[in-house]
């Protein structure tokens, strides 16, 4: 037995959180992309409920262009941890007409994420959406709440927020609406990697430095990828890199590094002199193009 | 790693988003592409310097009007320390966002235009900063550039702020006052040069220099259930703890506690986080409890040792701070939340509002959004009360409307 107990205060504060999200909701959810943000969020669950098992499901709002290492990650997490995990797929929208596919040298399923993840919250009457993004992560994300709420059309009307006081978080909602929760809100990209690190927690190998087949357009590194819109005099070539974020392959951008190991990421991201969205295709379309997804319902 | 956490207030063009965005820079916290859009947009607005301001505000609305609407949280981070900014605007019409920011920050900085002194928003945000009891208030007197570095400024100010002072009643506030101007980051990270007559700190040595622990709150522990954790399975087939956040002060295993409303009594026999145990607790730590005895607990109970009972009152008089559109008059009832649990309130006076100048209060019966105040309330339950100087998780709860169920209102007990 260890004498005094040292939480570090991020942990304790998203423990909070997650209880007091099964306390106050009758049918919450974790949106798990397969990134490091999600899989903390488990690891946090997991802690918050122990003995007990993680009381609420996983969701997988998957675009169909995903990076193959990611779900095979994804469904070995699940198996290990006896979760119970729901797949809801942008292709079946697309093939149902509910959504259109985006054509071009830019097209991205990512958009197109909303739309299917507010049916499923819909599908399932889910009336909490825990998530894993962080305030520092984009100027938008840094004016969200908490428990911050969304009405029936999934929108966020960001000017007239519920003041979140002191650590009181206040649940009550109305029929049809739903709340997004944000555990780790406080937590820096650096203070995930310390914790992925103190942890041990394991991580899809895409997060290491690895050689792969890529081809660079507008400073950025885009997988060659059969799901890429690529030019024909765009030409690819093998280097090695590793993605910061994991989200839509035709969206996230890698970085050049040589760091595969955990410890080498935490001294990379130091040293860094780009942000971590810095390499998110979707943020770059304009100046304010979190705020927009996020009104219309983005995680 | 230390985390510290800071509440900025100012009034408008005090350049509070500027002082922020410079700390951003100095440390190094900007990265190149940030930098490059604050090159980018404030080249298309026509300046010749650099608008860190660019690098706080982020909603559209804010970006056109140059103002800050809500709260925004920024990170940054020394070798040192991490420190997190909430960032709140200084608009009188949103005090609802600046108790919000204070409220879940250790320190406070306070902005001061040089060239127009304390001014009637200041009050306002000391008056905020003392309701909360801020330990820690930096005063930045903003824009000595304006005013040709002037030591005589720089110490009106002081003098006009100490009189301030002199009429609050939490002594232990520690006041420092910096001259500085962020836009050319003197004083914020780097000594100033313009300023010799100025012997202190930077802001950032000042931040720098603060201990966590000196923040901790030393008072009696209270640990409210967030939940009852039964796990079911063969394994822990008869488990049953008590998850919560302690607060206040530590608990070990073998306290004799008191589980209220009940007052059935029990020792604490185990102390778990995930699958390890612990002998003591800290206040802070988020812990699942067991008892001793086979008791009835659930959510919104609470724990404290037997020696520490709090008082048991079906009346609360408060300081409330009215954070909604709908205006707090007598008869209307609101849920009251505090910590977990949530009993019906009604509002049987409003004994006026409170003048932020630290003067009398007027005998309005009423509180408009913005407005704090004096307010006698009814619960429909008894609960179990510290005054919120003594005890500040156990000492604070905030008024839910009913109807919009939007958290209207904060309230201090006295």
């Amino acid at each position: 037995m260890s004498s005094i107990l040292n939480q570090n205060t991020l942990e304790s504060e998203a423990i909070y959180i997650f209880r007091e999200v099964v306390a106050q909701f009758e049918n919450p959810v974790l949106l798990f992309s397969g990134g490091k943000d999600s899989i903390t969020l488990v690891r946090l669950a997991q802690k918050a409920f122990y003995p007990a098992r993680i009381p609420f499901p996983l969701m997988h709002i998957d675009t169909g262009h995903n990076f193959p290492e990611t779900i095979e990650f994804r469904d070995r997490l699940v198996k290990d941890l006896g979760l119970d995990l729901i797949v809801r797929k942008v292709q079946d929208d697309i093939d149902n007409g509910i959504s259109i596919e985006e054509k071009g040298k830019y097209s991205s399923r990512n958009s197109l994420q909303t739309n299917t993840l507010l049916n499923a919250i819909d599908e399932f009457k889910f009336d909490a959406c825990i998530g894993g993004a962080r305030r520092d992560e984009e100027k938008a994300r840094a004016k969200e709440r908490i428990f911050s709420i969304r009405n029936d059309f999934g929108e966020w009307d960001e000017k007239n927020q519920r003041p979140e006081v002191f650590d009181m978080l206040n649940g009550r909602i109305d029929i049809g609406q739903n709340v997004r929760v944000f555990p780790i809100s406080n937590w820096t990209e650096l203070d995930v990697w310390n914790y992925i690190d103190s942890e041990k927690i394991e991580i899809p190998s895409i997060y290491f430095a690895h050689d792969r087949e890529i081809f660079e357009r507008d400073g950025l590194i885009w997988t060659a990828s059969e799901y890429v819109y690529k030019e024909d005099h765009e030409t690819t070539e093998t280097k090695r890199v590793r993605f910061r974020t994991v989200g839509d392959i035709t969206c996230t951008a890698a970085v050049a590094s040589n760091a595969d190991t955990v410890q080498k990421i935490i001294q990379e991201i130091r040293d860094s002199a780009i942000s971590e969205r810095g390499a998110r295709i979707d943020d770059k379309r304009s100046e304010a193009a979190m705020e927009t997804r996020k009104q219309q319902g983005y995680f | 790693m230390e985390v510290l956490k800071i509440a900025t207030a100012g009034s408008v063009d005090d350049g509070k988003s500027t002082l922020i965005g410079r700390l951003l820079y100095d440390t190094k916290s900007l990265t190149s592409d940030k930098i490059e859009a604050i090159e980018r947009v404030s080249k298309k607005n026509g300046l010749d310097y650099l608008d860190f301001s660019l690098a706080t505000d982020g909603l559209v609305a804010e970006r056109e009007q140059g103002i800050t609407i809500d709260v925004a949280h920024i990170y940054f981070s020394t070798p040192k320390k991490s420190y997190i900014i909430a960032d709140t605007p200084g608009h009188i019409e949103y005090t609802r966002n600046m108790v919000t920011g204070a409220s879940t920050s250790q320190t406070s900085i306070i902005l001061i235009d040089a060239r127009k002194g304390v001014i009637e928003q200041t009050y306002r945000h000391f008056f905020i900063n003392n309701l909360l009891r801020v330990k820690e208030v930096i005063v930045a007197v903003n824009k000595m550039d304006l005013v040709n570095y002037s030591e005589e400024v720089f110490n009106n100010i002081v003098q006009d702020f100490e009189e301030l002072r002199a009429k609050s009643d939490f002594k232990e506030q520690k006041l420092t006052f910096i001259p500085v101007s962020a836009l050319w980051g003197e004083n914020i990270a780097e000594k100033s040069s313009a300023m010799p007559w100025y012997d202190g700190q930077t802001i950032l040595e000042h931040l720098e220099n603060l201990k966590l622990e000196d923040f901790e709150e030393k008072s009696q522990a209270r640990f409210s259930v967030q939940m009852v954790i039964r796990p079911k399975t063969d394994e822990f087939h008869d488990y049953r703890g008590y998850a919560g956040k302690i607060s206040g002060g530590s608990l070990k295993v073998g306290d004799q506690v008191t589980v209220l409303p009940s007052l059935t009594t029990s020792t604490i026999k185990e102390i778990h986080f995930f699958n390890d145990f612990f002998e003591e607790a800290p206040a802070g730590s988020s812990v699942t409890i067991k008892l001793a005895d086979d008791i009835n607990v659930s959510r919104g109970d609470m724990l404290v040792k037997s020696y520490e009972v709090p008082k048991e009152t079906k009346i609360l008089n408060a300081t409330v701070c009215w954070m909604d559109n709908r205006t707090l008059v007598p008869g209307t009832k609101y849920v009251l939340q505090h910590n977990t649990n949530g009993v019906l309130a009604k509002v049987d006076k409003v004994e006026g509002q409170i003048d932020t100048d630290f003067g009398t209060a007027d005998d309005a019966n009423a509180l408009k959004l913005n407005d704090i105040g004096s307010v006698k309330l009814k619960l429909s339950k008894s609960i179990f009360v510290d005054s919120y100087q003594e005890n500040r998780s156990n000492g604070r709860f905030i008024l839910i409307d009913t109807q919009t169920n939007t958290t209207a209102g904060v309230g201090f007990i006295k």
